[in-house]
C-alpha cells in the first residue's frame, strides 16, 4: 500500500467493482498524505540534488523549520477547536520588541524571556477573550490582533534593530549535540504539546468542542475556559518562537520578524492533514506539513529558482492537501 | 384515528389497483466497503398510491431512498421510470425525472424566507435579470395558500415552527412537478394538529396522481394513510403487499424478525411508589420563570419517579428540562438538585450535581459525530478518569466496554464514529455518555424519537429499570402512549405555564390529550 507514488489526488468515485481498493488508497493518502509527500520530497533530493542529503545540510533543515513549527503547534490546537489565529505574526513582532525594550532597559535575560513570554499570553488572552466570552468569529478576532499587534510593536521598538547580547542569542546560536539552539528550541514544546494533546484532558476537550461545541456545552465541557486557554497557549509559543528567531537572526526588528509567519503555520496544518473544520489535532502530521514546507523552499532553492516559485508551487501543495481531505468529507 | 390489529382499517387498497408504475426497482443492490446495504431489493411505486418502507433502523431504507433519487448509484439491478430503464448520476437528475425527496430534518436554507427557499435556483427574474422579490413573494403565497399551507413566506424559515418548513418543503417539491414524493419520517417532529394538515396534503398528492413513499416508524399513520406496504431487513426484501393484508402485529414481527417483544407491561410502572414523603426529592426546581417562556413552572421529582412532560412543541417541555440543565437563562427561578442548590446555572454544575439532560436535538446537540464511541461515552466523564489532569486510557476503555456491553450498542467497535451508527445506537452512546455518571435525575427529552420499534423498547426497558433503582427520571415524549405508560405522574405545560397534573387514575391517554388541547376543541 505504501508504494503509491505520489499525493495525487484520487479519480472520482468510479465504477463499483474497484471501488474498494480506491477508497482504501484515498483514506491513506488523507491520512498519511503528508509523510508520503515528505518521503517523495527527501528522496528525490538524496537522488538529484546535489550537496542536498548531507548531514549538515539536514541538520539545517531541521534549525530552519523551527520557529515555523513552534508557531503551527499552537495553531493546530485552535484550529482543533474550530478556529484560527492570524495574530501570531503580530505577536512574534511584539515578541521582538519587547527583546528590544528589555535590552535598552538593562534587564537580566531570564527577567526579558519571562516578559517575552507574558507579552504573547497577553495577546492570545485578548483573543482568546473576544472568542470565548464575546463570541466573536475567530478569524475576525484575530485578524484585528494581527492588525494592531504589528503596529504596536513598531511603536515599541527598541533603539537597536540588533542583539548583542551573548546570554540571549545562546537560544538561537547557540548548539547543543552538534545542532543549532532553534531545533531544541522546538523539540521542547513539540514534546510539551504532543503529550497535552494525547493524555490530558485539556486536550480531550480541544478536539471535543472542536466536533460539536453545543453538545460539549450541554455535557458540561468548561467551553469558554478551554477556548480562552488554546489562544493563550498559542500566543504564549508565538512570542517564544519570535525569540527564537530574533536570537537566531541577531536582529529584533518588529517590522521583518514574523512577517506572514500565520499564513505558513496555517499552511503547514492544512498540509499535515488537519481540516479547518476542527475536531482533531495532528501533531506528527503538523511537524511533518512545517517539513514539507521547509524541504520544498530549499529544494527549489537548490536548484536556483525564485523566491515566487516557491510560493506558487506552495499554493498548489496547499490545494491538494484540501482536496485530498474533502474526499474524506465525502466518503 | 385509533386502529385495530385486524386488517379492517386500511386504506383504498383495492386489490386490482393497477395504475401504470411510475417508478420501479429492480433487484437493486448496493455495497458499502464490508456491508451490503441493499440486497436483490425491488418496489414498484403506482401513481396515487402511498407506499409505506419500514424497517427497522440499518435495514436499508435510507440506502434504497437514496438510489431512487440519485444520491447513491446501483451496483446491480435496474431502475424503470414510467417503463423505461434510467440511471440518475445524481440528485439533480432524480429531480428534473420528477422525484422529490422531503427528507426526516427539514432541507431548507434557514436565513432565508420561504419564498426564496420555494424559488431557489429558479428565481422569477426581472428584466435586467434581477430577482423579481415581488413576483416571487406574490408567487409563493399562492402556492402556500393553494395547499392551505398557513406560514408566512416573507420571513426567514428558521423563525417559522418545524411543521411550517416542513409543509415548505412539501410545497416545493409540489412545484417541482414532482411524480414521485418520497417522506422520510415527515411526522417526527410535528405536532399532532400539523399531523393532520400533512395528512390532507397527502390525499392531495393521491387524487393528482402522484406516487408517495411514506417512511415512518408510527404504526397508527401507516395503518391510516397507506396503502401498499413494504418491509426491509437487513437490507433485503421480506415483504410487499396491500397493507390491508397485513395485520400490525404481522407488520412488526415481520419488521423484528422475530416475535414481537413483550409489550411494555403498564402495571409495572404505574404501581405508584408509595406515598414516600420521607425521601428528599432528588429535583426540586421551583418558579421557573423566564419573559415569553416559561411561567412559574415548578417541578418536584423523587428518587424512582418518573416524572412526564406534556404538551405540545414550544409549550416549555425542552425549555423547563434545559433549565435544570442551567443551559437555559432565567429570570427567576431556583433548581436543587440532589440537596444542591445551583446558583448561576450552567450545564457544568448542574452535571455535577448530578443532573443530566439527553437532548432532543441528538444530531446538533448530542453526538460528536467525527468522534468515536469511546470519546462520545467518556465526554462527560472526563474529569472522574483523570487525575491531575492526566486522562487514564484504561480507565476509559473498561467504563466503554462496560457500558457498550450493558446498553447493547451495535458497532464494529469503540472506534467507530458515531456519525456513522444508526439512530438508536447514537441514543444508547448518549444514554451511556450520562449513565456512567451516576446520576441522581435524567432528564430525558423524546428519548425514543426516529429510532427503529427494537431500540424503542429496549430503551423504554431501561428507563423502568433505572427508576427501579431509584433513578429520578424526567420524561419528555409526543407520543401520548409513551408518556402515559412511561411515567408515574404527568406535568402538562402549556404557553409556558403548568396547566395540569395528572397522576392515579387521572392517567390515561384521553386525560393526557385533553389536558394538552386545553380549551382548543378541534385537537
Amino acid at each position: 500500500m505504501s508504494e503509491t507514488p505520489t499525493p495525487a489526488v484520487p479519480e472520482a468515485p468510479g465504477r463499483p467493482a474497484r471501488s474498494v481498493d480506491r477508497s482504501k488508497v484515498a483514506s491513506f493518502l488523507q491520512d498519511n498524505g503528508v509523510y508520503v509527500a515528505l518521503a517523495v520530497l527527501v528522496g528525490y533530493n538524496a537522488l538529484f540534488t546535489n550537496f542536498w542529503f548531507t548531514a549538515s545540510n539536514l541538520k539545517l533543515q531541521l534549525v530552519l523549520v523551527a520557529p515555523i513549527l513552534i508557531v503551527a503547534l499552537g495553531m493546530a490546537l485552535v484550529i482543533g477547536t474550530e478556529g484560527i489565529d492570524l495574530s501570531v505574526g503580530a505577536t512574534m513582532a511584539i515578541s521582538a520588541s519587547v527583546i528590544g525594550q528589555g535590552l535598552d532597559a538593562g534587564l537580566s535575560v531570564p527577567v526579558i524571556i519571562v516578559g517575552v513570554l507574558l507579552a504573547g499570553m497577553l495577546v492570545g488572552a485578548i483573543a482568546g477573550t473576544l472568542v470565548a466570552f464575546f463570541e466573536v468569529q475567530p478569524i475576525v478576532a484575530t485578524l484585528a490582533l494581527l492588525v494592531a499587534g504589528r503596529g504596536i510593536a513598531v511603536l515599541m521598538q527598541a533603539s537597536t534593530l540588533s542583539v548583542s547580547d551573548p546570554t540571549l542569542l545562546k537560544f538561537g546560536s547557540g548548539s547543543w549535540l552538534g545542532i543549532q539552539a532553534p531545533f531544541w528550541d522546538a523539540l521542547v514544546p513539540v514534546i510539551i504539546v504532543a503529550f497535552v494533546v494525547r493524555r490530558t484532558v485539556f486536550g480531550r476537550r480541544i478536539v471535543v468542542i472542536g466536533d460539536n461545541v453545543r453538545a460539549s456545552y450541554l455535557s458540561g465541557i468548561p467551553v469558554r475556559r478551554t477556548l480562552l486557554t488554546v489562544y493563550i497557549v498559542s500566543g504564549l509559543l508565538a512570542a517564544w518562537a519570535g525569540l527564537v528567531v530574533t536570537t537566531f537572526t541577531s536582529t529584533n526588528d518588529p517590522s521583518t520578524n514574523g512577517l506572514g509567519y500565520e499564513l505558513f503555520a496555517i499552511t503547514a496544518v492544512v498540509v499535515g492533514g488537519t481540516a479547518l473544520s476542527g475536531g482533531r489535532v495532528r501533531i506528527l502530521g503538523t511537524i511533518a506539513g512545517a517539513l514539507v514546507m521547509q524541504v520544498l523552499r530549499s529544494t527549489l532553492a537548490f536548484h536556483n529558482f525564485t523566491d515566487a516559485v516557491t510560493q506558487m508551487v506552495t499554493a498548489v501543495i496547499i490545494i491538494v492537501a484540501v482536496l485530498v481531505q474533502r474526499k474524506r468529507a465525502r466518503s | 384515528m385509533t386502529v385495530t390489529d385486524g386488517p379492517a382499517s386500511a386504506g383504498l387498497a383495492a386489490p386490482g389497483s393497477q395504475a401504470p408504475p411510475i417508478l420501479e426497482a429492480r433487484e437493486v443492490s448496493k455495497t458499502f466497503p464490508g456491508v451490503k446495504a441493499l440486497q436483490d431489493v425491488s418496489i414498484t411505486l403506482r401513481g396515487g398510491e402511498v407506499h409505506a418502507l419500514v424497517g427497522e433502523n440499518g435495514a436499508g431504507k435510507s440506502t434504497l431512498i437514496k438510489l431512487l433519487t440519485g444520491v447513491y448509484q446501483l451496483d446491480a439491478g435496474r431502475l424503470l421510470h414510467r417503463g423505461n430503464q434510467v440511471s440518475f448520476a445524481d440528485p439533480k437528475a432524480a429531480q428534473a425525472a420528477g422525484i422529490s425527496t422531503i427528507y426526516q430534518e427539514v432541507n431548507l436554507v434557514p436565513l432565508q424566507s420561504g419564498a426564496r427557499n420555494l424559488y431557489l435556483g429558479r428565481e422569477p427574474r426581472t428584466r435586467l435579470r434581477l430577482v423579481d422579490y415581488q413576483k416571487m413573494n406574490h408567487d409563493a403565497k399562492a402556492l402556500l395558500d393553494d395547499f392551505a399551507i398557513d406560514a408566512d413566506p416573507t420571513v426567514p424559515v428558521a423563525t417559522l415552527a418545524l411543521g411550517a418548513q416542513q409543509m415548505i418543503c412539501i410545497a416545493r417539491a409540489m412545484s417541482l412537478d414532482a411524480n414521485v414524493v418520497i417522506m422520510d419520517e415527515p411526522t417526527s417532529s410535528l405536532e399532532s394538529r400539523e399531523v393532520e394538515t400533512l395528512f390532507g396534503l397527502i390525499e392531495r398528492l393521491k387524487a393528482s396522481g402522484v406516487a408517495v413513499v411514506y417512511v415512518s416508524h408510527r404504526l397508527d399513520e401507516l395503518y391510516r394513510i397507506c396503502d401498499q406496504v413494504t418491509v426491509l431487513r437487513d437490507g433485503r426484501l421480506v415483504h410487499t403487499g396491500p397493507i390491508g393484508e397485513l395485520p400490525r402485529r404481522q407488520l412488526v414481527a415481520t419488521m423484528l424478525g422475530r416475535e414481537l417483544l413483550e409489550q411494555h407491561a403498564r402495571s409495572s410502572v404505574t404501581a405508584p411508589t408509595d406515598e414516600a414523603d420521607g425521601d428528599t426529592p432528588v429535583l426540586q426546581a421551583e418558579h421557573l420563570s423566564r419573559r415569553g417562556v416559561l411561567h412559574d413552572v415548578s417541578v418536584t421529582i423523587r428518587p424512582g419517579e418518573v416524572v412526564g412532560l406534556g404538551g405540545l412543541l414550544g409549550a416549555g417541555r425542552s425549555e423547563t428540562a434545559k433549565a435544570v440543565l442551567g443551559a437555559q437563562i432565567l429570570d427567576s427561578g431556583s433548581v436543587t438538585v440532589d440537596g444542591v442548590t445551583i446558583r448561576g446555572g450552567s450545564p457544568a454544575r448542574s452535571i455535577r450535581a448530578g443532573a443530566v439532560l439527553l437532548p432532543e436535538d441528538r444530531k446538533a446537540e448530542g453526538i460528536l459525530p467525527n468522534l468515536s464511541i469511546r470519546d462520545n461515552i467518556v465526554l462527560a466523564a472526563l474529569p472522574r478518569l483523570s487525575t491531575w489532569g492526566l486522562f487514564s486510557d484504561r480507565a476509559a476503555r473498561k467504563l466503554v466496554d462496560t457500558f457498550m456491553t450493558r446498553l447493547n450498542i451495535k458497532a464494529y467497535g469503540p472506534g467507530q464514529k458515531v456519525g456513522t451508527l444508526s439512530g438508536g445506537n447514537q441514543q444508547k452512546v448518549l444514554l451511556a455518555r450520562w449513565l456512567c455518571l451516576e446520576p441522581k435525575v435524567l432528564m430525558l427529552d423524546e428519548p425514543t424519537r426516529g429510532i427503529d420499534v427494537g431500540a424503542k423498547a429496549e430503551v423504554r426497558r431501561l428507563i423502568d429499570e433505572l427508576a427501579e433503582q431509584g433513578l429520578g427520571v424526567l420524561l419528555i415524549s409526543s407520543e401520548t402512549e409513551e408518556l402515559v405508560d412511561g411515567s408515574h405522574r404527568i406535568l402538562v405545560l402549556r404557553d409556558g405555564s403548568i396547566v395540569a397534573e395528572l397522576s392515579g387514575d387521572r392517567l390515561t391517554e384521553s386525560e393526557l390529550v385533553q389536558a394538552i388541547a386545553g380549551d382548543v376543541t378541534d385537537v
